[in-house]
């Protein structure tokens, strides 16, 4: 018998890597994972100031994430800080702001490994509702923007010359990034959200021949990282959201040994 | 041509990146059908009149008009597709709309990769991959074929074949061509007009105006000069023994080149 937490963690586990393969493909080819890590960090500011004004904190979270999206858009419009350097700025002081709140607000207990790990047991029937309502709408959103997207992953410039709005595009892709590490928090935590967005895309593109491939495969990379890294966790005891990653790990180590065999 | 509507007429425009104008106070304009070469020194404002031209930059004064409806192929100076991203020739012809198999065909078969739309596009030689740009670019009917060096990375006998396919496009396809480049010896031939950009017009006109012109020796040196001459007009000034002339020998005086 499953129990019903380990059910909505699953089912909320599914959902979120049937998003963040084919998004991560983006995070991967655009090569924004610093960025996806700036989000993440980000997300313990949205938790603190959730907690202090007691709404949801997946909505709490994906608010911050974007309003720290929208800052970089912003802030790569400038040239007197390199874009890294933007990014170093925000990520390590939205974490320590997020922390120094928490600490000033004693009247919070907060379970903060929890947030940094993840917490199956935290998945709440409002979450998996967000996700199973929020990853379709997501997916879609991405399935019209990706030829688009794919034009301007390769030459922002070129696809500009040819008339799409790579400003808004840009924006439009990170915003999706913000949500889907809002949702993805509790599950595999704050520190460890890029890796379901880089992992899954980096094992599919082994096998992928084109980008639609990769990000198809990405997606079932993710979900199986999720089931297995679920059931270890329950069979050994482990910590979730890090044996969910410690699944996808494994997975990315098999397809490159066994493109490492194909070529022998 | 001069009757028609321009593709794009640039007027009085400044432009740059922030700092002081790379480009100042520029009037030209793109006929339809013309073949248009940019040359110039490093910095000397191509790639930003070429920017402006496609809409990329907005001119910080003056103005830039495209015709309405303008379509536009682009083959950017660079184009690096990371390696985690599976892209086949075939699917680049692609982006941004799908194409029918049979003009996809056509394409390849006119740029001279037939039978490369399986290929990785990562796997392509340099002359190869600048032809599945410029394939891309003629898929969508394009007035105006903006092409910023696309010899780049092409190895010398390739080359002077990319050129020609570029020079065989206008008479086939009828479309403008704007073509950033360094090799005047390979593009003069096919070229209608030269523009010489130092962060302004320094001289314009056809290939044999140019080389004839005070300035462009000044810029190129003599040798360059010399150089479209063997192709347009017949050779009547003097050159320094260097080539690389600072000061120009006045009349009646050095060696004839």
């Amino acid at each position: 018998m499953i129990p019903d937490f380990l059910l909505r963690a699953w089912l909320a586990g599914v959902g979120l890597a049937a998003v963040a393969g084919p998004l991560g493909c983006f995070v991967v080819w655009r090569r924004m994972a610093y960025f996806g890590d700036t989000l993440a960090h980000s997300a313990l500011l949205g938790v603190t100031v959730g907690l202090l004004l007691g709404v949801n904190l997946v909505l709490a979270v994906a608010v911050a994430c974007l309003l720290i999206a929208c800052l970089v858009v912003l802030a790569q419009g400038q040239k007197r800080l390199a874009t890294d350097t933007v990014l170093g700025i925000l990520a390590h002081s939205s974490l320590a702001l997020g922390l120094v709140t928490l600490g000033l607000v004693d009247w919070l207990r907060v379970d903060l490994m929890g947030y940094l790990f993840g917490d199956i047991l935290a998945v709440s029937s409002l979450d998996l509702r967000l996700i199973w309502l929020g990853g379709p709408l997501l997916l879609l959103a991405l399935w019209r923007l990706w030829p688009s997207l794919l034009f301007a992953t390769l030459h922002e410039e070129m696809a500009q010359a040819e008339g799409l709005p790579v400003l808004a595009l840009r924006l439009a892709l990170m915003l999706m990034v913000a949500l889907l590490i809002a949702a993805a928090m509790k599950i595999v935590g704050v520190l460890l959200i890029t890796a379901m967005l880089i992992l899954p895309p980096a094992a599919s593109r082994v096998v992928a021949r084109t980008p639609e491939a990769m990000a198809i495969g990405a997606a079932l990379a993710g979900i199986a990282a999720v089931t297995g890294g679920l059931w270890f966790s329950l069979w050994a005891d482990t910590p979730a959201g890090p044996s969910v990653v410690v699944a996808a790990l494994v997975l990315f180590g098999l397809a490159q040994v066994g493109r490492l065999a194909v070529r022998v | 041509m001069s009757g028609a509507e321009p593709l794009v007429a640039i007027e009085g425009a400044s432009a740059g990146y922030g700092g002081a104008p790379v480009l100042r106070d520029l009037t030209f304009g793109i006929d339809p059908g013309e073949v248009v070469t940019l040359i110039g020194p490093n910095g000397g404002g191509k790639s930003t009149l070429v920017r402006l031209a496609l809409g990329i930059l907005k001119p910080s004064k003056g103005r830039v008009r495209r015709r309405p409806g303008l379509r536009v192929g682009y083959v950017p100076q660079r184009l690096a597709i990371d390696a985690t991203l599976p892209l086949t020739v075939g699917r680049f012809l692609d982006l941004p709309v799908h194409r029918g198999p049979a003009d996809k065909e056509d394409v390849l078969a006119e740029t001279g990769i037939t039978g490369f739309g399986g290929r990785a596009m990562q796997t392509l030689s340099g002359g190869e991959f600048q032809r599945a740009l410029l394939a891309r670019a003629l898929l969508a009917r394009p007035d105006l074929l903006v092409l910023d060096e696309p010899a780049q990375g092409v190895d010398h006998a390739g080359q002077a074949a990319l050129y020609r396919l570029i020079a065989g496009l206008r008479d086939r396809r009828g479309c403008a061509v704007l073509l950033v480049s360094h090799d005047l010896h390979l593009v003069m031939a096919a070229t209608d007009r030269v523009l010489c950009l130092n962060g302004h017009v320094c001289c314009a006109g056809t290939p044999e105006a140019i080389g004839a012109d005070p300035a462009f020796a000044d810029l190129f040196g003599d040798a360059a000069a010399g150089t479209l001459a063997v192709y347009r007009h017949h050779h009547d000034h003097r050159h320094a023994l260097s080539g690389e002339a600072v000061q120009r020998a006045p009349r009646g005086q050095g060696a004839d080149a």
